[in-house]
């Protein structure tokens, strides 16, 4: 039972001597507190993988501290970490039954046998493992394998969190529901401090108090799942969460006017005239844009997408294109001219990436 | 019902195999049955002679029965000590082999270089090497007063040829092993670490499990290869001093071509060959077993 703090933790991986260092993590600060869900979010070889094995002491940063609560254990081995990790495929002992399993990590710190006994019960029966308790490991499915992996990064009540990597990869698509909300109920009825790796955001969004999204080794934002679907602080970040994501024009900002290929869209609110040179982008999502048949900002229709529970349109003004939400009542096909409406809150300024703010919301903050 | 077309044409594709096979393995194998039925006054003059050779052999208290039989406990006994001590120490070589870096070739390739070696050199480099005049060991091992002459002491003999088959051999098993360790992917190592397992613990609960495919490989090549050991012995020791390393292929090689026994010969050489296939085959039948058991 901890939190667990990031003091300016970095790492490069050895590299050639004399070249330029390359960070497979860029410094960061955090801290991660007791009893949270916490998701590192990003795409492959972003460095989360690398971040979770720096928590978990198999990898020891070049760089910075790490403190559990308020100890330094930056340069402490794996074993001495109270850390308990789950990994992308399931790691089981072959020869051992599943309750063997899953007290395995608890023999091996010497604790009574009543005890793990006990302990291995509770944790069966929260994952179901009851009935395959006495069974061989080895025979099982990868599902069953994999909640087994769970059990025994569960196992110990003592850890100061449980890191998961990606633990979901093997499992099939309906299984994936079933063992997420397993785990979201384990995490509420255990109050652990839980960090979960993934690359699938409908994964992070849906089991963490927080998100941290990550990008070449660099941290983009932390926040809430509403925080980064609502203000996104990078562009990465309203790219990367929502499907399908942001959608983000190149424009030109005077006031409270983008300009948008001779078309202006009203922001509601002033901005400061960004510099010259700098990348100026206007970013929405597509469920909050709507096409209806009048209104709004011209556009042509290119195609539509029929998702069942609902419609997106892809329209084009000019050289650009966006997607963006097709109401139900609304009949317009390919090819139709129609009119893009985006309420001027859920539209936002990018700046050389980064979010901006508008005078009046910068004065509030 | 399917109307697929039939015809007994397909046959003619097994046919060149059949054809190989038959000249390959049957035939040569069929001669040495022939001649194990038959007994000859000379002039190539044979005449049927039933199960007589085969009774022989079998009887212990024979003459050729007697032969045969300590042969076969000498091989049953090399094989049994040359398994002991190749497969864990095998294992242990191929636990200590570099897992990363230029050190994994040149580990690999300094392993490999003993079953490089063609069998005939490799009894003559242990048959100088054991001298106690010119040799390395012998002259050493005498040099520092213990007793050592393999061409008269029986213990030193023995002692020649098991360390020259753990020489040779050894490399295998750790090849094979080795090539086993790599298969088992990191994260059970990350996982025996996170969950506190010691060292021993590891390997009891992770690699061994693991390696257990291809040590059933290891043990079935290692042990026919041992149980038909001749070369080597032959040019180390040739059979003796005595009878004492006078394994069953040197045996067979001596009635055949030494007394021109070849009734006694050719019994001997399928009596061999059967008890080969069944130690093969209960060794395999034991092992895949074990693994499906454990599946359950």
């Amino acid at each position: 039972m901890a939190s667990i703090t990031l003091d300016h933790i970095a790492h490069a991986y050895p590299g050639p001597p004399g070249a330029a260092k390359h960070y497979a993590l860029k410094p960061i600060d955090h801290v991660w507190r007791q009893g949270r869900a916490y998701a590192l979010l990003g795409p492959s070889g972003c460095g989360k993988t690398t971040l979770l094995n720096i928590i978990s002491g198999l990898v020891i940063p070049s760089e910075g501290r790490l403190l559990f609560d308020n100890r330094d254990v930056t340069s402490l081995s794996t074993e001495k970490r109270n850390i308990a990790q789950v990994f992308q495929f399931p790691v089981i002992y072959d020869t051992m039954t599943v309750a063997e399993n899953l007290a395995f990590p608890l023999k091996n710190r010497r604790m009574e046998r009543a005890s793990i006994e006990q302990r291995v019960g509770e944790i069966a029966d929260l994952l179901d493992l009851r009935p395959v308790l006495g069974r061989r490991a080895r025979g099982l499915t990868a599902d069953a394998k994999q909640k087994i992996s769970l059990g025994r990064g569960l196992v110990r009540a003592d850890v100061s969190a449980v890191l998961f990597d990606e633990p979901l990869t093997v499992i099939d698509p309906a299984l994936k529901w079933e063992l997420r909300s397993k785990l979201k109920a384990v995490h509420q009825a255990l109050d652990m401090l839980m960090i979960y790796v993934t690359h699938d955001q409908v994964e992070a969004l849906t089991f963490a108090d927080e998100v941290v999204v990550m990008k070449d080794g660099a941290v983009l934002q932390i926040g809430t799942p509403a925080d980064l679907f609502e203000r996104p602080e990078h562009s990465f970040v309203g790219y990367f969460i929502g499907s399908p994501g942001m959608n983000f024009l190149p424009a030109s900002v005077s006031g409270s006017r983008a300009i948008v290929n001779e078309t202006a869209f009203d922001l509601g609110l002033d901005y400061e005239t960004p510099a010259l040179g700098r990348r100026v982008e206007l970013g929405f999502r597509p469920d909050y844009a709507r096409v209806l048949a009048t209104g709004g900002v011209p556009v042509t229709v290119l195609r539509v997408e029929d998702l069942g529970r609902r419609r997106l349109a892809r329209v084009a003004f000019g050289s650009h294109e966006a997607v963006a939400t097709l109401p139900p009542d609304v009949d317009i096909g390919p090819g139709d001219a129609a009119g893009l409406h985006v309420p001027p809150e859920h539209l936002h300024v990018f700046v050389d990436e980064l979010r901006v703010l508008g005078t009046a919301e910068r004065l509030r903050a | 019902m399917m109307d697929k077309p039939w015809s007994n044409r397909a046959w003619f594709f097994v046919i060149p195999v059949l054809v190989v096979v038959l000249f390959s393995s049957l035939l040569p194998m069929m001669t040495v049955v022939n001649y194990s039925v038959q007994d000859t006054m000379g002039q190539n003059h044979f005449f049927w002679n039933g199960a007589a050779w085969f009774q022989n052999l079998l009887d212990p208290t024979s003459d050729m029965g007697g032969r045969f039989a300590s042969a076969l406990v000498r091989n049953l006994i090399f094989s049994f000590v040359v398994l002991v001590i190749e497969v864990p120490l095998g294992i242990a070589v191929a636990i200590c082999i570099p897992r990363h870096g230029w050190k994994v070739g040149a580990t690999l390739v300094l392993i490999a270089l003993p079953l490089l070696i063609p069998w005939t050199v490799v009894g003559t480099i242990w048959e100088i090497f054991a001298r106690q005049d010119i040799g390395l060991l012998g002259a050493a091992l005498n040099g520092i007063g213990i007793h050592y002459n393999d061409t008269e002491d029986p213990t030193s003999a023995w002692a020649t040829i098991v360390i020259m088959d753990v020489w040779h051999w050894t490399g295998m098993v750790a090849l094979l092993s080795y090539a086993g360790l790599k298969a088992i992917p990191d994260a059970f190592y990350q996982a025996a670490r996170i969950d506190g397992a010691s060292r021993w613990s590891v390997f009891r609960n992770i690699e061994l499990p693991k390696l257990q495919k291809v040590l059933v490989i290891a043990v079935l090549l290692r042990f026919m290869e041992s149980f038909m050991i001749y070369t080597e012995p032959s040019v180390v020791t040739g059979g003796g001093p005595g009878e004492a390393t006078s394994f069953l292929s040197l045996d067979l090689v001596k009635i055949a071509l030494g007394q021109v026994d070849l009734g006694n010969a050719a019994a001997m050489s399928i009596v061999y060959y059967l008890i080969t296939l069944t130690i093969c085959w209960i060794f395999f039948t034991i092992m895949t077993q074990l693994d499906q058991r454990k599946g359950l």
